[in-house]
C-alpha cells in the first residue's frame, strides 16, 4: 500500500475525480453560501436545545436501522449465495426487491397493515385483541426504514461473497475449523468492506429520508429541515440544519474509512477466482427458508399485495390509466440516464480513492457523498440556486434533472465500485502497465472487467433510487414532464392514497428488472 | 377523482369552450400542434385536477399556452425565492396565504391593480395589494359516525376537555393548522394559544402529517374528530356518496371556523405582465370562480357566484376578524408549538 500511496494519479484521472467530487459537493456549497450571510441566526438554529434533542433521536434511529439492516442482510446474502437453499435464485431476487418500494409508500402500507384499525387489527379483533401497540414513532420509522433499505447491504455483501476465493475457506476447513468458525474468522472479515459500504448507505439514507419519518410521525432531523422550509420559510435555519447533516455524514465516512482500514482484501496468488461449492444446510434448511419467507412476506408480499388489491379496485371503478405508460417511460429515461452518468462519475471517484489514496482522493470521495446525506429538497434547491445563476439555459431541462439525481445518488455507485476495486489485485494492473499498456487501456482491459459486477450493482442502485425520486423531479423537471413518482404524489396529495396504487405498482414493475438482473448476474453456477 | 366527475368536468369544459369555438378560429383543447403563442408560466401549489380545467378555459379564451409547474405551495415559494430575478414563473398560485406572504416579504411580488383587488372582499387579500385571494376554505371540526353531533364543542378550545382525550386528530406540520394557531394567538393572546396547545398535547391529540390522513383516520375509526378544512370532507362526500362516515361541524365560538384563502400573485420578474394580470383576472372571473366552487367545494370570492348548495353560506360561517396577511408570520407560532411539544 505504501508504494501505491506514493504514486501520483494521472492528471486526467485526478481532474475528472476532482470535477466529479466538486459537482457532487454543490449542495454542500449551497448550504455554506446560504449560511455565510446569516451566521448568527444559523448558529442559533443549530444550538437550540431542541435541535440537539432531534439530533440525538435521529442518531438513535440511524444506529438502529443500520444495525438491523446488517443483521438482516448478511445471513440473507450468505444463504442466497453460498448454500444449497432451495430455490436460491428466486430468494436472491425476492429478498432484493423490497428496495424498489419507496419509503413513503412502504411506510403508508405498513400503517395500513399494522396501524390502529389496520388490516392486522381487523384480523385479530375476533380473537380479542382490542388495540395493537401503536406503530407510529420510533418503532414504525425503524421498521419501515430497515425493511426497505436492508437490500443496500444485501447487494454489496452478495457481490463480495461471490468474489470471495473459496481457497481460503477450504484451507481453514482443512485445518479443522468448523463452518461457523470459518464464517466468523475467514468469510466475515472479508465482507467487512461490503458491509461497511452498504451500512454506510443505509445510515446516510436514514439521515436523509423524509417519506417514512413523516408518515410514521417520527421527528427526525430531515423532518425538521422540511418544517423549516415549508412552515417558517426560513432558509437559513434549513441550511444550518442541512450543514449539521453534512457534518454527521463526514463523521460516518470517517468511521467507515477506519473500518475499511489498511487491510488487503484481494488475492495475492495467480489465477482467477473459482466458483465456490454450495454449503449444505442440512437441518437448517427449514429455519433458513422461514427467515427468507418472513422477510419477503413483510417487506414485499404485503406491500405488493395491498397495491394489487387497491389497483384492482381502481380498475374496477374504471380509473383511466392511459398516462401511466408515458410516465413510466419518463421514469425509465431519467433513471437510466442517471444510472449511466452515475457509474461513469463514480468510476472516476472510486479508482482515485482506491488506487491512489491520499488527501486529495479522500476529499473527493467524501465530497461525493454530500448529495446523498442531504434530503432531496436541499439537493434540488441547491441546483435551483446554481442553475438560475450560472446555467440558466439548462434550468429545468432534462439534463439538469438527470444531473441533480446523479449527484444525489452518486455514492450508491461509488460504494459497490470501491468495494469491488478493493478486491482487484493491484499487481494485475501493474503487470499490464509493465507490459507497456497506457493507464486508460489498463483500466479498460484489466480493471473494468474485474469490477463489472460492482459497476452493475452501482448502476442498479442509482437506477432504483432515481426511478422513485420525487422532490428534485418536482422542482427541476421540465414543465409537464410527469414521472410515476410525480403521478403518485399528485394522487396522494389530492387525497386518495388508494388512487396512487396503479402508478406505485407500475413503479415496482419498472424497477424490478434491473434488480432481477442484479441478483441473477454472477450467481454461482454449480 | 372518479370517472364520473372527470366526465362531467370534461363536459363542463366542452360547454364553456363551445361558444368560444363557434365565434372564433380556436382549436381543440389540448391539441398538441397548437399554433397559439407561448404564454405565461404558472407555479401552482394547487394540484392539476383542481386547476387544470380552469387553465384549459383560459388557454381557449386568450389562445395562448399556459405552462404550469405543480408542487407543494411552500416548496414552490422556496424555489421562487432561490430563483430570484431569474424565475421562469410569471404567476404564483398558492394554496395558502403564508407562502404568498413569504415571497412577498422577499420583495418578489408585484402590486396588483385596483380593479383586480376590488373584486374580492378586503379580508381575502394582502394589505399591500401584492396578492389576492381566489377561493376560501373554512377550518372545521370533522367528526365520525360514533360522535353525537349535539355533543360537539362550540369552540375548538373545548377540544382540550378530558372527554376528548385521545379522540382528536390534527396536522401540526400543516400550514393551515399553524395559521390557525397564529390566528388564535392574534385573537386571544399568546397565553391562551399556549394553554390551548398544552391542553391539546396533554389530551393525547393524535398528530398526522396532513389533513387527508386526519380525515381518513376519522373515517377508519382511529379517532373521532379532527381539525381540518371543510372541503376535504365535502370532496370525500362527493366522491363516496352521502353515506361517507365523516361529517362537518362549524364551531361558532372563539376562533370559530376560521376562514382562510388560496391566493395568487404576479412576480415582479415577469416578462409578460399583461398576460399574467389577464390570468389573475380570469381566475377572479365568473367562469373560473364557478368552477372552483363546483369542483373543489371551496367558497368562491367574487360577488354573484354562489358556493355549493351543500355548504353553509360563507356569511353564516362564524369566523373571527383576522387579517390573513398577518397569518404568514408563523415564526413565533412555530416556537410556541415546539415549546409546548405540539410540533
Amino acid at each position: 500500500m505504501a508504494a501505491l500511496a506514493a504514486r501520483r494519479p494521472p492528471a486526467p484521472l485526478l481532474l475528472a475525480g476532482i470535477a466529479v467530487g466538486g459537482l457532487a459537493a454543490l449542495p454542500a456549497v449551497y448550504l455554506a453560501i446560504t449560511i455565510a450571510g446569516e451566521t448568527t441566526s444559523a448558529a442559533e438554529a443549530v444550538f437550540e436545545p431542541r435541535t440537539l434533542e432531534v439530533a440525538a433521536r435521529t442518531a438513535a434511529l440511524v444506529a438502529a436501522v443500520t444495525a438491523s439492516a446488517i443483521v438482516l442482510a448478511v445471513p440473507l446474502a450468505w444463504l442466497t449465495v453460498r448454500t444449497d437453499l432451495p430455490a436460491r435464485r428466486l430468494w436472491a431476487t425476492l429478498t432484493t426487491l423490497p428496495l424498489v418500494v419507496p419509503s413513503y409508500i412502504g411506510a403508508y402500507l405498513l400503517v395500513s397493515a399494522f396501524g390502529p384499525r389496520g388490516v392486522l387489527q381487523d384480523v385479530l379483533e375476533p380473537l380479542g385483541v382490542e388495540q395493537l401497540p401503536s406503530i407510529y414513532g420510533f418503532v414504525g420509522a425503524w421498521l419501515a426504514l430497515t425493511l426497505f433499505t436492508y437490500p443496500l447491504v444485501l447487494i454489496p455483501v452478495r457481490g463480495a461473497l461471490r468474489r470471495l476465493d473459496p481457497q481460503l475457506e477450504e484451507a481453514a476447513g482443512a485445518m479443522g475449523r468448523g463452518p461457523g468458525q470459518i464464517f466468523r474468522t475467514v468469510v466475515l472479515p472479508q465482507l467487512v468492506p461490503a458491509i461497511g459500504a452498504g451500512g454506510l448507505l443505509v445510515a446516510l439514507y436514514t439521515l436523509s429520508d423524509f417519506g417514512a419519518v413523516s408518515i410514521m410521525r417520527f421527528d427526525s432531523f430531515t423532518r425538521e429541515i422540511y418544517i423549516a422550509y415549508q412552515s417558517s420559510f426560513d432558509r437559513t435555519e434549513a441550511a444550518a440544519l442541512g450543514a449539521v447533516l453534512v457534518i454527521a455524514m463526514l463523521a460516518l465516512l470517517a468511521l467507515y474509512a477506519r473500518l475499511r482500514g489498511a487491510r488487503t482484501y484481494h488475492r495475492a496468488g495467480p489465477g482467477t477466482v473459482r466458483p465456490a461449492g454450495a454449503i449444505p444446510l442440512g437441518r437448517w434448511k427449514a429455519p433458513a427458508l422461514a427467515l427468507c419467507g418472513a422477510v419477503v412476506v413483510i417487506a414485499l408480499a404485503l406491500p405488493v399485495g395491498l397495491l394489487v388489491y387497491w389497483s384492482t379496485q381502481q380498475l374496477g371503478e374504471g380509473v383511466a390509466v392511459g398516462s401511466v405508460l408515458g410516465n413510466a417511460g419518463n421514469s425509465l429515461l431519467v433513471a437510466a440516464l442517471a444510472a449511466g452518468v452515475g457509474v461513469i462519475g463514480a468510476a472516476c471517484v472510486a479508482v482515485l480513492a482506491v488506487r491512489y489514496p491520499g488527501r486529495v482522493s479522500t476529499l473527493v470521495e467524501r465530497l461525493g457523498y454530500a448529495g446523498y446525506a442531504l434530503p432531496g429538497i436541499v439537493v434540488a434547491l441547491a441546483l435551483v440556486f446554481f442553475g438560475t445563476r450560472v446555467a440558466l439555459p439548462l434550468y429545468q431541462t432534462l439534463a439538469m434533472l438527470v444531473f441533480a439525481i446523479t449527484i444525489h445518488y452518486l455514492p450508491l455507485a461509488v460504494g459497490p465500485l470501491g468495494a469491488a476495486m478493493l478486491q482487484v489485485p493491484p499487481r494485475l494492473e501493474e503487470a499490464a502497465r509493465g507490459l507497456g499498456r497506457p493507464p486508460l487501456e489498463v483500466f479498460r482491459t484489466v480493471t473494468a472487467p474485474l469490477v463489472a459486477s460492482g459497476a452493475l450493482a452501482g448502476a442498479a442502485l442509482v437506477f432504483l433510487h432515481a426511478v422513485k425520486e420525487l422532490p428534485a423531479t418536482l422542482i427541476l423537471a421540465p414543465i409537464g414532464f410527469e414521472t410515476l413518482a410525480t403521478d403518485i404524489w399528485r394522487q396522494t396529495s389530492s387525497g386518495f392514497f388508494e388512487a396512487a396504487a396503479i402508478p406505485a405498482l407500475v413503479l415496482l414493475l419498472v424497477a424490478a428488472p434491473p434488480l432481477y438482473l442484479l441478483s441473477e448476474k454472477g450467481t454461482v453456477t454449480s | 377523482m372518479s370517472t364520473s366527475s372527470k366526465t362531467s368536468l370534461a363536459l363542463a369544459v366542452a360547454l364553456v369552450a363551445l361558444p368560444v369555438g363557434a365565434c372564433g378560429n380556436s382549436e381543440e383543447p389540448g391539441s398538441g400542434d397548437d399554433p397559439s403563442t407561448p404564454g405565461i408560466t404558472v407555479y401552482s401549489g394547487r394540484i392539476a385536477p383542481l386547476i387544470g380545467p380552469a387553465i384549459d378555459m383560459y388557454e381557449q379564451k386568450v389562445n395562448r399556452d399556459v405552462e404550469v409547474r405543480f408542487g407543494d405551495s411552500a416548496t414552490l415559494a422556496a424555489q421562487i425565492a432561490e430563483e430570484g430575478e431569474n424565475s421562469p414563473a410569471d404567476v404564483f398560485f398558492s394554496q395558502d396565504a403564508g407562502s404568498l406572504g413569504a415571497i412577498d416579504a422577499e420583495g418578489l411580488l408585484e402590486p396588483l391593480p385596483r380593479d383586480i383587488l376590488e373584486r374580492v372582499p378586503a379580508r381575502f387579500r394582502a394589505d399591500d395589494g401584492d396578492w389576492v385571494g381566489v377561493s376560501a376554505r373554512s377550518r372545521v371540526i370533522a367528526y365520525g359516525p360514533e360522535v353525537d353531533p349535539d355533543g360537539l364543542p362550540d369552540s375548538p378550545l373545548e377540544l382540550t376537555d378530558s372527554e376528548w382525550e385521545g379522540r382528536v386528530g390534527w396536522a401540526p406540520t400543516n400550514a393551515s393548522l399553524q395559521g390557525y394557531v397564529t390566528a388564535l394567538w392574534l385573537l386571544e393572546g399568546e397565553d391562551v394559544a399556549r394553554e390551548w396547545l398544552e391542553g391539546m398535547v396533554a389530551n393525547d391529540t393524535q398528530a398526522y402529517e396532513s389533513n387527508v390522513p386526519v380525515r381518513d383516520a376519522i373515517a377508519a375509526g382511529e379517532i373521532d374528530v379532527g381539525l381540518i378544512n371543510h372541503y376535504y370532507v365535502a370532496e370525500a362526500i362527493a366522491e363516496n356518496g352521502p353515506d361517507y362516515p365523516v361529517q362537518v361541524h362549524f364551531p361558532p365560538d372563539d376562533l370559530g371556523s376560521l376562514v382562510n384563502t388560496t391566493g395568487v400573485g404576479v412576480l415582479a420578474s415577469t416578462d409578460d405582465r399583461a398576460d399574467a394580470l389577464g390570468f389573475v383576472r380570469f381566475l377572479l372571473g365568473r367562469e373560473a370562480q364557478r368552477y372552483f366552487a363546483e369542483s373543489s367545494k371551496e367558497y368562491p370570492l367574487i360577488e354573484g357566484v354562489e358556493p355549493d348548495h351543500s355548504l353553509r353560506p360563507l356569511a353564516r360561517i362564524p369566523s373571527p376578524p383576522i387579517d390573513l396577511s398577518d397569518l404568514s408570520d408563523v415564526e413565533g407560532t412555530l416556537e410556541l408549538m415546539r415549546d409546548t411539544g405540539a410540533l
